[in-house]
């Protein structure tokens, strides 16, 4: 409700809650990537922190993109 | 025995060479398959055994928790192919009890520990409402999120099976001494250099 007084549409229909469900899986894929990639643990560590960095940016820019073409039209 | 070596990049950026010992990279694979993270501890790669174990199999279990325990089933039948199975079966042992549970659902039989993992009913006549469309009707999106995360978890289980064969994809090839230690199995480090593609 907070949210319903600002332009944000999509925070106040609720469905912003169903994006912490990728949270997990963002952490999963980047740490089970890295693993592959790697065999020393600091190197895995760091490798998925970079990946998961990759894929939360990726979402994010895919994220304000098809928000700001929902929210012009 | 098959070895690889791998280049490990610290925080100063300074190469680490690290031998890795793949025994026999088949049963590390059918290991990692059964079991995520067996395949790894069986060659004594225990840090990233227990890092496969935690991270592909919490995956799953908390998919299949969000979907109530349905969203992992097999189905071949002509209207439900349940096609998300061919990922799920990757994580193994964990999926087989959708195997078990398909075979058991029967006229003569009954699935046990009540519907875990057993196909829903699914109704021969269009457009009549039947359990599964009842159960995605009731989960909701959970359906969707419960079958991301177990398909998911299968196919990150691949990737751990494919480094238990072949070790990092960052290996390289063992050093010369190993090489002429092990002319004897030549074709096990012939398998293990090919894991040095990435």
């Amino acid at each position: 409700m907070i949210f319903a007084g600002f332009a944000w549409p999509l925070l106040a229909a609720g469905h912003i809650n169903d994006l912490w469900y990728a949270l997990p899986l963002i952490v999963a894929v980047s740490m089970v990537y890295s693993a592959t990639r790697h065999e020393a643990m600091e190197a895995i560590l760091s490798g998925a922190l970079r990946i998961g960095a990759w894929i939360t940016g990726f979402m994010a820019f895919f994220f304000v993109v098809l928000f700001l073409m929902s929210s012009s039209l | 025995m098959a070895k690889a070596s791998a280049n490990a990049e610290t925080n100063s950026a300074a190469l680490e060479q690290i031998e890795i010992d793949l025994k026999d990279p088949f049963l590390a694979a059918f290991l990692a398959w059964l079991i995520p993270g067996a395949g790894h501890w069986y060659q004594g790669r225990r840090h990233k055994a227990v890092l496969f174990f935690v991270w592909i199999l919490g995956t799953f279990v908390f998919g299949l928790y969000l979907g109530e325990g349905r969203v992992v089933y097999a189905s071949l039948r002509d209207n439900d192919r349940r096609l998300p199975y061919l990922c799920q079966i990757g994580v193994g042992l964990p999926a087989l009890p959708a195997l078990v549970q398909a075979a058991r659902k029967t006229p003569l039989q009954f699935p046990i520990y009540e519907d875990f993992m057993a196909p829903p009913e699914v109704s021969q006549i269009p457009n009549q409402e039947d359990e599964l469309d009842r159960l995605q009707k009731r989960m909701h999106r959970y359906w969707e999120f419960g079958t991301v995360y177990t398909m998911i978890a299968g196919l990150l289980n691949i990737l751990a099976i494919y480094d238990a064969w072949g070790g990092p994809a960052f290996a390289l090839a063992a050093p010369e001494k190993h090489k002429e230690d092990d002319e004897g199995d030549g074709q096990d480090d012939d398998k293990a250099s090919k894991g040095s593609g990435g």
